[in-house]
């Protein structure tokens, strides 16, 4: 089991800030996306395939080849606008 | 060299983050950059803000962009503040302050570690209109440009 996190816009689109997620066996983010577009719909792929969503897996960020494992910590979030 | 990294909710005292800098014998030079939050962005009024980050993640990211700068510049301490939370029209946001024994490592750190901060660690504003409106800000280009003339030079 993961753990996906969503922040600001994308948590608010989705309606969810936390889920756990089944994987079988360690898998990349890009594949990751689809399983939870296949399992969610239509908004989860505008948030998931959007060319800037960013991903972070154990709080470092991450590209669309980069492997998920069990117990990782997976996160989606639109592009930064602090200070 | 002495390092303090904090996100709160609380304000910021910028005269006592300042001395906390200079606490090194060898330290000659204090340089500091706060942001404020303005009442108008993109052609409206706003009236209030609220900014969200990824604990734990966000404490991460600017510890690394602090270990960076500590690369490129001989450094004696470095602050970062940054709040989250409910902010209003004047409010202060960001502290980022550098002790140096020179004012050209303080000066150059301190606008490296505020242009990565924007571009990297992990914060998210919303604001409210004067009508009521929220949205969230959206990512500036010219934000990323900054980072360019930190490359160039490597």
């Amino acid at each position: 089991m993961i753990t996906v996190l969503f922040f600001a816009k994308y948590r608010e689109q989705l309606g969810v800030s936390c889920m756990d997620v089944q994987i079988t066996s360690a898998l990349t983010v890009s594949d990751l996306k689809q399983q939870l577009i296949s399992d969610g719909g239509a908004d989860w792929a505008t948030v998931l395939l959007a060319e800037n969503t960013l991903c972070a897996v154990n709080q470092t960020l991450a590209k669309a080849d980069d492997l998920v494992t069990d117990g990782d910590e997976v996160a989606f979030y639109p592009p930064v606008t602090g200070g | 060299m002495q390092r303090r990294v904090s996100i709160q909710e609380a304000d910021f005292d910028v005269g006592k983050e300042c001395r906390g800098l200079a606490k090194s014998s060898r330290c000659g030079a204090v340089t500091q950059f706060v942001g404020v939050m303005r009442d108008y962005n993109e052609g409206d009024d706003i009236v209030a803000m609220e900014l969200e980050h990824y604990p734990g993640m966000t404490e991460r990211s600017i510890e690394s962009i602090i270990d960076r700068a500590a690369q490129r510049w001989s450094l004696l301490s470095v602050t970062v503040i940054h709040r989250v939370g409910a902010l209003l029209p004047g409010a202060q946001i960001v502290f980022v302050g550098v002790g140096a024994m020179h004012r050209q490592a303080a000066f150059a750190a301190c606008e490296f570690i505020m242009d990565f901060l924007k571009s990297e660690a992990p914060f998210w504003k919303k604001e409210r209109r004067a009508d009521g409106a929220e949205r969230w800000v959206d990512a500036r280009a010219s934000d990323t440009q900054a980072l360019d003339r930190w490359s160039s030079d490597d």
